[in-house]
């Protein structure tokens, strides 16, 4: 049948091609989804300030949100190094060093839709330091307001600009401000408008109740769905103001496992794609089995802090030296440790800008230890009784009773004989502030707990000045040395970064060569993962980038 | 009867009290700072101060403990410090997530254990009673973690046939007796259940093997009985000691195993306390053990209650 009219032929042609186009194939695009088992016993703390150290920044903190000031987690060569985020530059004023000027990221927008903006960032500031205002969460502030110690005020000046104040000159601002979460303030309002309580407090913690399980940040992951103490989804936000760290995957899902074998074994049998700190022994079955290990140095030290109060033995330096030189630290990594850790040569290993150029160096030659300690009147009649409180686990404690029974084989060869004193973690970690003259000490000469290190003044600072003794901060062991306080100040005071780097360096030079600490090792973030699982750049931090990463379905 | 029941509800006053106290005074002898988890080492001495004050640990410890006990009693168990959400919230989702395990643990449990200590009674000191001896022993025996450890790497490691760890499929934000949700439960059910299954079949073998000697059972035979029948008198002897048992097992398996849960990481009351110890959550702490003490305490007032309204003769005074 030929049908002659035009129009009815075009119809019925337009016909036969919408059929058969529905009854082609669909091509069905797959959701790709990571799940990571985490070290953590819950899900760390989602209204913007994470709970539980560093882990909580990395899964709660640095996907869901942004900071005026970020850390470059591009590279796994380079150290992490501080680069703009939700600021684009800022200053600090020429006339009055407590002042800086932050010049925000424009056209950026929390994951609600509203803008971000100065009244954003002077309502975050405020969260956390105002007390009246309506929006001060006291349970935020603890995480905060420690980790920016000098932060006073914000105030601002236009809608793209703000300006914050400090307490005193303070360079290392922009470094602490990468901790400061940016939450939206448009959607914490929507709650506190419809929240019940008897009084505005009352109203306000019920508003971040409801904000923690429905969360806006501007990150590059946004809240999809909480189930407390279970998991955490998050889904990738597709119009992230970083174009180039729109993530690759679609949905990310945050497991807490706190057990080691629970973690690997979950890995294992393809119900994770990917584990923080799988278990030490799995690591050649995981090998084995194809599974891809990360690991790299992270801004981490595993320490002896000294005492330096009177009669310590620690006040002659050739003794702090001794047992510097005295631990075989590659021994230590490829046996007990099975590699997981690099060995530390201060509180900045080589190719950090803060490390400086110290004269002092720290490496193991037992010969030139044992001589120290004879020239300080020791030998192998006449041992040096050193006494060290340390804990059988604990946050970043890496495997405290090995390495320290460790130590002190290691330096029984080099005439000290080393008395642990095993207490628990918390209670170790309460001490860590009271200091070696408080009773909690026990009578010890020094104390093993490990340090962050990603910016000076919890790298630097709160162990070395003297005025940080406690019980102001963490100088336990009482260092009072007029030269290190100089620096502090010095690098402090000095507001042009590469010289603030400088000065860091030369701080940190003066701290080794000092022998301030026994530096042992630094945790390198073992994490491992599904061969399907790529693009993964573990950096020289405590955190990840999980925008590059994708995986196979 | 009722005379009886208010006086057992009176003596369960001090004794509620005397949990409270207890639970409140454990978790504050104890060294450390209880604001550990929200409180760095470097937290400046106003801070610190102000912290202590908003969660009112400045006060002196018998006015916190009067000021906790009247929340308690208005159902207020405070905030959990670490997360800022209402413990008895917390604690209630954890606790029906032990109650699932233990309900799935029990009917395991209790179902083997009674069947193996049968037929154990019943075959007494042959073949049959010491490989069913042999799995009660061992049930009682095998440590629960490593039971729970061995059971993931041959059924989630090598086998891939269970999760190895949760409870529930991702997306799912409660519990569901579907599949999807049951194949979670399988192998912390299973690891649970091995010491009630080992207490039970050794106490029902024992109550078979004395009641079939008693004179009684060979009267019943002498009669011309059937072994059937004669088995049905058995278990209807036996019934109310082994009750007794599994109730007291069960009560232990609601109370949740920090082993077991956190191996599984199963939400439990177990991993609820596990996490509130590591972060040293006092409120949280606190909470979840006066709730699961009280569940003891009320447990054992129903027993109480009704062994006497079944049997008068046990009413105590």
């Amino acid at each position: 049948m030929l049908i002659k009219n035009k129009k009815t032929r075009a119809a019925l042609i337009a016909l036969l091609a919408l059929g058969s186009a529905a009854a082609w194939p669909r091509v069905v695009v797959a959701e790709t989804v990571l799940r990571i088992g985490m070290t953590a016993a819950d899900i760390p703390r989602t209204l913007g300030q994470p709970d539980q150290g560093f882990e909580g920044n990395r899964f709660t903190g640095l996907t869901m949100y942004d900071a005026l000031t970020s850390w470059d987690l591009s590279s796994a060569d380079k150290p992490s190094v501080v680069i703009p985020g939700l600021a684009t530059e800022w200053k600090v004023d020429d006339a009055d060093k407590t002042k800086w000027t932050f010049k925000l990221r424009p056209g950026v927008t929390f994951h609600d839709g509203s803008p971000f903006n100065a009244d954003a960032v002077v309502w975050n500031v405020e969260k956390v330091l105002k007390q009246d205002a309506p929006q001060f969460d006291a349970s935020q502030v603890g995480v905060t307001a420690s980790r920016m110690p000098t932060l006073a005020s914000a105030r601002k000046i236009d809608d793209m600009t703000v300006e914050l104040t400090t307490k005193e000159p303070d360079s290392f601002l922009p470094i602490n401000l990468t901790n400061l979460f940016m939450a939206s303030p448009a959607k914490w309002q929507a709650f506190y408008d419809k929240a019940e309580g008897a009084d505005a407090k009352a109203k306000s913690q019920a508003a971040w109740t409801a904000f923690a399980k429905d969360a806006s940040g501007t990150g590059p992951w946004k809240m999809a769905s909480f189930t407390p103490r279970e998991r955490l989804e998050l889904v990738k936000n597709a119009s992230y103001w970083d174009k180039a760290r729109v993530p690759k995957i679609d949905k990310m899902v945050l497991l807490p496992m706190p057990e080691a074998n629970a973690r690997t074994a979950a890995l294992l049998s393809g119900q994770v794609d990917w584990v923080e700190a799988p278990a030490p022994d799995a690591l050649p079955e995981l090998k084995q089995r194809g599974f891809k290990l990360y690991a790299n140095e992270q801004p981490h030290v595993w320490p002896w802090q000294f005492s330096r109060v009177e009669g310590s033995p620690w006040n002659d330096i050739r003794v702090r030296k001794a047992a510097n030189l005295c631990v075989d630290r590659e021994g230590l990594k490829d046996g007990l440790l099975a590699g997981l850790m690099v060995p530390a040569s201060g509180t900045f290993e080589p190719g950090h800008p803060w490390r400086g150029k110290p004269s002092f160096e720290i490496k193991y030659d037992k010969a030139a230890a044992q001589k120290l300690m004879q020239e300080a009147g020791y030998g192998p009649n006449k041992k040096l009784t050193v006494k060290t409180q340390t804990s059988a686990s604990g946050s970043g404690q890496m495997q405290p009773l090995p390495m320290n029974e460790y130590l002190q084989q290691a330096l029984a060869e080099c005439y000290f004989d080393v008395k642990l004193d095993v207490i628990e973690w918390n209670t170790l970690f309460t001490n860590w502030r009271r200091g070696a003259k408080d009773p909690s000490a026990n009578g010890s000469h020094a104390t093993n707990v490990t340090y962050a290190a990603m910016d000076p003044f919890f790298a630097l600072v709160r162990f070395l000045q003297s005025g940080m003794a406690p019980p102001v901060s963490n100088n336990w062991g009482f260092i009072n040395n007029p030269k290190f306080d100089e620096l502090v100040k010095k690098a402090r005071q000095t507001f042009d970064p590469a010289a603030r780097d400088a000065a860091l360096a030369e701080l940190h030079a003066a701290s080794v060569d000092d022998a301030a600490f026994l530096y042992v090792a630094h945790d390198v973030g073992p994490r491992a993962m599904s061969p399907k699982v790529t693009g993964v750049v573990q950096p020289k931090s405590w955190f990840i980038d999980f925008s590059p990463v994708s995986i196979a379905q | 009867m009722l005379a009886y029941t208010a006086r057992r509800i009176v003596y369960v006053v001090p004794i509620v009290i005397s949990v409270a106290l207890v639970c409140f005074l454990l978790v504050h002898i104890t060294p450390g700072d209880p604001l550990v988890a929200v409180l760095p080492a470097d937290a400046s001495q106003e801070l610190a101060a102000q912290l202590r004050a908003a969660y009112g640990f400045d006060r002196p410890l018998p006015v916190q403990f009067g000021l906790w006990l009247l929340r308690a009693l208005h159902g207020d168990l405070g905030n959990s410090i670490a997360t800022g959400r209402p413990v008895l919230a917390e604690v209630m989702r954890a606790v029906g997530n032990t109650v699932t395990l233990a309900i799935a643990a029990a009917i395991i449990g209790f179902t083997m254990g009674i069947l193996l200590g049968l037929i154990a009674g019943y075959f007494r000191e042959t073949w049959v009673d010491k490989v069913a001896t042999s799995f009660a022993i061992a049930g009682v025996s095998v440590p629960h973690y490593w039971l729970g450890m061995l059971l993931v790497i041959i059924f989630s490691v090598q086998l891939n046939w269970l999760p190895a760890v949760g409870a529930g499929p991702s997306g799912s934000n409660s519990w569901a007796w579907d599949w999807a949700h049951l194949k979670y439960l399988v192998l912390p059910a299973i690891t649970t259940s091995v010491i009630p299954m080992g207490i039970v079949t050794r106490t029902v073998r024992a109550l078979t093997g004395d009641i079939l000697s008693q004179d009684f059972v060979e009267a019943l035979r002498a009669k011309g009985l059937r072994e059937t029948g004669v088995f049905r008198h058995v278990i209807k002897n036996a019934a109310p000691t082994a009750l007794a048992v599994m109730g007291l097992q069960l009560g232990y398996m609601l109370g949740g195993s920090i082993l077991i849960e956190t191996v599984f990481s199963w939400p439990g009351s177990g991993f609820l306390l596990n996490s509130a110890i590591f972060q040293r959550d006092l409120p949280l702490l606190q909470g979840t053990i006066l709730i699961l003490a009280l569940f003891f305490v009320f447990l054992n007032l129903l027993v109480d209650i009704a062994q006497a309204a079944i049997d008068p003769r046990i009413k105590r005074g």
